[in-house]
Formats: structure tokens, C-alpha cells, sequence
């Protein structure tokens, strides 16, 4: 049964990857990406980190995918996507799964010990201990926020709408140049 | 139960080589953020697979929680960059973003 599950999961995280890769469509490939984060969550819960899988499944596919629908819809659809550099991207796939497999090889001892565990247990609450605990993660949880702060902060003024200013505007050294006079006259 | 050893860290190399390929391929800003996020999802799996069954099982899913947190910060800020690259060139191609300056 749990052989089962694992295999349904494994295959949508592959398939969702393999489709988001080589969907010709973006808006394809961001619902081919669900895919995977859903596979993802299904493992994460196989592998007895339950309130993982929920967050994956609220942050990515409720946050993180719906932003990038959102910015699909900000940008023209893409009809001059070229699949280029094909070679050097194999080369990388394989180098990654080579280091991967060095990792796994490097630690097979490690799971050789833990052939039997005992059934999962519910892990919110002792993750929520452990997260604000002032010894354990309460100062990385309480920058993280400040961290996403910063971040929401930054990307509204990056993609904020600029008023006049272009880049190849003639007028732009006029605009700075009055800018710097009434800086000046704020100041004095 | 052995399924859980090397056929997870199978998959997540395989997740993280679909990640790489897509991120040196695509040529389409957006694709490109779909694949770091392939790359960090593979990232987090193989962390709770190796931490499976040790005392520390917890604790891996709280670090994993906070490279998901550090995802979603990376791609609001990767989203509003590819908007301003679009707003400055009219592409979403990544080879718009060439120039550092205009």
C-alpha cells in the first residue's frame, strides 16, 4: 500500500517535472510544477513530516505558484523560445546526478541502521516547540519574518511603475537636474 | 519500509537534474525561476530523506520550512526583477537581462 502511494507520488513529482521543463507554454509549465509540489507534499507525508507537507502545499502551491501565474499574466506569451544550449544542460543534469548519487553512496551506511522505524507520529507540535523555543529556532524564525519583510518590500519597489523617468529619455537630464535643485532648496 | 532510503534520493537527483536542465535551457525568465524552484524542492527532499528516522527528524523539517520561507522570498523578488527586465526591454527572454545598465 505505502509501496503504492510512493510510486503515484514519485510519478507526478517526475511527470510535473519533466512537463515543466519541456512544456512549450509557460502557463503549461507552471501547472505542470503543481504537479510536482503536490507529489512533493504526498512524499514529504510518506516520509512522516506531515505539517511539511502542509506548509509545501499552502506556501507553493497557494503562494509561490499563484505569483508566478500572476507574473505570467504580467508578461506576453513567449513564441520565440529557443531551446538552446541543450549540451551544456546534460552535461549539468548529469554532473547533478552524479554528485547526488556521491551523497547517497556517501551515507548508505547511514540507512542500512534505520530499516526499522516505527510508525510517524504527528509532527506540528513539536516542530512549533522546537521553531519558538528561545534556545532552538526562535531568533532564525523571528529574522525569517524580517527577512520576508525586506523581500515583499523589495519586490514592490522593483517592480513598481516608474513615473517619466526612461532610460533613453532626453529629457532625463533635465528631470535630474531639477530633481537636484529642489533637493537643494529642501535642504537649505 | 526500504523504499524510503535510496529510491527518495533517486528522485530528488532526478528532480534536481530536471531543475538544472530547465535552468540551462528555457530561455523564458520565468521558466527559469519554475526550475530554481524544481532545484530547491529536490534540495528539501533529499534533506528530510536523509534526516528519516534519526532524533533529529524534527528538527530537519523546521530548517525545511525555512528554505521554503526563503523560496518564497526568493521568487517575489525574482518575479518583480523579471517585470522590471520586461518593463525595460519588452521581453521575457533571459538573454534581455544581458546588459547590467538601461
Amino acid at each position: 500500500m505505502e509501496l503504492l502511494f510512493f510510486l503515484l507520488f514519485a510519478g507526478l513529482a517526475i511527470a510535473g517535472a519533466v512537463a515543466t521543463v519541456w512544456m512549450r507554454y509557460v502557463v503549461h509549465s507552471a501547472f505542470a510544477l503543481m504537479g510536482t509540489f503536490l507529489g512533493v507534499a504526498g512524499l514529504y507525508v510518506l516520509l512522516g513530516a506531515d505539517f511539511l507537507a502542509i506548509t509545501q502545499i499552502l506556501i507553493y502551491v497557494g503562494g509561490i505558484l499563484v505569483l508566478i501565474l500572476f507574473g505570467i499574466m504580467l508578461t506576453p506569451p513567449d513564441r520565440t523560445e529557443r531551446n538552446a544550449k541543450r549540451v551544456i544542460g546534460f552535461s549539468a543534469s548529469l554532473v547533478a546526478i552524479a554528485l547526488f548519487l556521491a551523497v547517497q553512496i556517501g551515507s548508505v551506511v547511514r540507512w542500512a541502521e534505520k530499516s526499522n522505524l516505527e510508525a510517524p507520529k504527528a509532527t506540528a507540535a513539536p516542530i512549533g516547540r522546537e521553531l519558538l523555543r528561545p534556545d532552538g529556532y526562535l531568533i532564525p524564525f523571528e529574522l525569517v519574518s524580517v527577512v520576508l519583510l525586506v523581500a515583499l518590500i523589495g519586490s514592490v519597489f522593483i517592480a513598481r511603475r516608474r513615473k517619466a523617468v526612461r532610460v533613453d529619455d532626453s529629457s532625463t537630464a533635465a528631470i535630474l537636474a531639477e530633481r537636484g535643485t529642489l533637493q537643494q532648496k529642501a535642504g537649505a | 519500509m526500504s523504499f524510503f532510503g535510496a529510491p527518495v534520493f533517486f528522485l530528488a537527483a532526478a528532480l534536481f537534474a530536471l531543475g538544472i536542465y530547465g535552468f540551462m535551457t528555457r530561455r523564458n525568465l520565468i521558466v527559469v525561476l519554475m526550475s530554481i524552484e524544481l532545484m530547491l524542492n529536490a534540495a528539501n527532499l533529499t534533506f528530510l530523506a536523509a534526516a528519516r528516522g534519526t532524533a533529529q527528524a524534527n528538527e530537519a523539517s523546521s530548517y525545511a520550512v525555512f528554505v521554503i520561507l526563503v523560496a518564497a522570498a526568493e521568487v517575489a523578488v525574482g518575479l518583480a526583477l523579471v517585470l522590471a527586465v520586461f518593463r525595460l526591454k519588452r521581453d521575457s527572454d533571459i538573454d534581455a537581462a544581458r546588459d547590467l545598465r538601461g
